[in-house]
């Protein structure tokens, strides 16, 4: 009784997706839904098979996947770089800051016609465009996480000898996580988001692209099968980085296991 | 030892009763010292020696400066005038320790590793896990050594932070209100751990505080400041092991009291 109780705690955010499935086609069985408007999911299981047995589904996950992480190591790692400099010395946010911020409000997806004009429809268009969005949510987020760490911490590890890195490693660092991984999850939806968007406008492979194709030849059922992959991909990322949370925030009393 | 309290009779003697008293060496003496932050003076020319292994009382109302001059002592921040003079250790660096009103522990380190953080640059790995084992055993906290910070009790923390304080067997220790956050309960009980374990490791105590009756409960002299200025320097010379409530005690209280708020309205 008790790990029945369990399984639906740990599980109860998905009976609804399931819920909605289940409708869905019930409504295309019964004709309610027509077929062009939204095909049943029984046809995008269908579509699904089919394309998973060309090889064709797995290449362009694949494709995306790599593109996604490319940009998200770029993007993420010179985002992280800035919000420590900038937490940790003042100069470097007095010469950097008001710059990064006012790039901040342009949104990136504007560049697109710039980046095509660029770089064409080839790789770096994609790898720039999801390295400037993962830029900033990672930024922005370090450089709170590092400001917001309790001075009176600070001041405890100075009075007990620590050096600056010391200091770093075991008092700003840490106490920035938190922030930090808020970030990282950020990150990862703007990360998907911007892929699809630039796979979809510009590119010859990719889960965009297969979803474009799709469209000029009425293959609907493709269509959704490409959305329902990003979904199930955006989760995925997600669920990674809150076990990833869970591993480095044991500490914190909001990530308490039992 | 004769040395060291030859080079501190070198400075101008201000205070020449408690310089020939018989209590031991220095453990470090203020001459003249003064802060004031912009226009406002805080301290003003304030002459004090404390002895080692003395325990000593800071107490006043609020902003009277005493967290100043704990701060000063400590070393976390330099006087605008006059000069603090530490003894040298026998043993080379004298350690001052600071406990403050918050345990301030490290929420990400398990318990004995905030302890081991009182023993950063002097031991490290195997050796300092031993100490600060040892340590949180006097505390009474050794079967909690391996326990997130959160979830301990207030009173808990702040005997984690004293194991701190303590692991690297300081000789000053600065303790600037760190029971004051606590219930009445719990503060007895650590005030009663505090004199425990200061009377086995014989660090000198500076102890700042706004409970007149904790300052007589376990100093051996207490120190009121009003306005900058050190008002009052009262020896309490009653034996110890103290209890609460006893007479002399409540008589050296009194006297403090009418001290702070002038004859007459001490039992207001």
């Amino acid at each position: 009784m008790l790990t029945i109780k369990r399984i639906l705690n740990d599980n109860v955010g998905w009976v609804l997706p399931i819920l909605i499935l289940a409708g869905w086609e019930a409504a295309s069985r019964l004709g309610i839904m027509s077929e062009n408007v939204l095909p049943a999911p029984s046809a995008v299981a269908e579509a699904f098979w089919r394309l998973l047995l060309t090889g064709e589904l797995i290449t362009n996950i694949g494709v995306s996947t790599l593109r996604a992480l490319a940009g998200f190591v770029v993007g993420g790692s010179i985002g992280f770089a800035f919000g420590l400099a900038n937490g940790v010395s003042s100069l470097s946010r007095g010469v950097t800051d008001t710059t990064l911020q006012m790039i901040r409000n342009i949104p990136h997806l504007a560049l697109i016609p710039l980046v095509i004009l660029w770089f064409g429809i080839d790789e770096e268009a994609k790898l720039f465009l999801v390295a400037l969005g993962v830029f900033f949510p990672i930024y922005v987020n370090t450089l709170l996480g590092i400001q917001g760490v309790d001075p009176q911490l600070v001041e405890m590890g100075r009075t007990y000898g620590m050096s600056r890195r010391q200091l770093f490693s075991r008092v700003i660092l840490p106490g920035a996580l938190p922030s930090i991984f808020t970030g990282l999850r950020y990150a990862l939806g703007i990360m998907w988001l911007t892929l699809i968007v630039a796979e979809t406008i510009a590119s010859s492979s990719g889960l965009g692209y297969m979803a474009m194709q799709a469209r000029e030849f009425l293959l609907i059922d493709v269509v959704v099968l490409s959305i329902l992959i990003y979904a199930l991909l955006g989760k995925l990322a997600d669920t990674l980085a809150r076990l990833l949370e869970r591993g480095f925030l044991q500490w914190h009393p909001a990530f308490k296991t039992a | 030892m004769t040395l060291t309290v030859t080079s501190l009779r070198s400075a101008p003697d201000q205070a020449p009763s408690i310089e020939q008293s018989p209590k031991g060496p220095i453990a470090f003496s203020l001459r003249g010292i003064g802060k004031s932050f912009g226009d406002k003076t805080v301290l003003d020319s304030i002459d004090l020696d404390v002895h080692e292994g003395e325990f000593v009382a800071v107490i006043g109302k609020s902003g009277c400066g005493k967290s100043t001059l704990l701060r000063l002592v400590a070393g976390l921040d330099q006087p605008t005038s006059g000069t603090l003079t530490h003894s040298p250790d026998t043993a080379g660096a004298t350690r001052t320790r600071i406990m403050f009103q918050e345990p301030r522990l490290l929420p990400w380190a398990r318990v004995a590793d905030n302890v081991a953080v009182g023993l950063t640059g002097i031991s490290k790995g195997k050796a300092a896990k031993e100490q600060a084992l040892a340590i949180l055993d006097e505390v009474g906290l050794k079967d909690r050594a391996g326990e997130w910070p959160y979830v301990l009790s207030g009173g808990q923390k702040q005997r984690v932070a004293l194991a701190r304080a303590l692991v690297a067997h300081p000789g000053i220790l600065a303790l600037d209100e760190p029971l004051g956050a606590l219930d009445a309960l719990t503060r007895i009980e650590m005030q009663q751990l505090l004199e425990r374990i200061w009377l086995k490791q014989k660090f000198t105590a500076v102890l700042v505080t706004h409970d007149v009756t904790e300052a007589v409960a376990l100093a051996d002299r207490v120190i009121v400041i009003d306005g900058g200025r050190i008002a009052l320097d009262l020896d309490v010379s009653v034996p110890r092991p103290r209890r609460h409530g006893s007479s002399e005690l409540a008589r050296l209280e009194a006297k403090i009291l009418d001290q702070l708020f002038g004859t007459g309205s001490a039992r207001a």
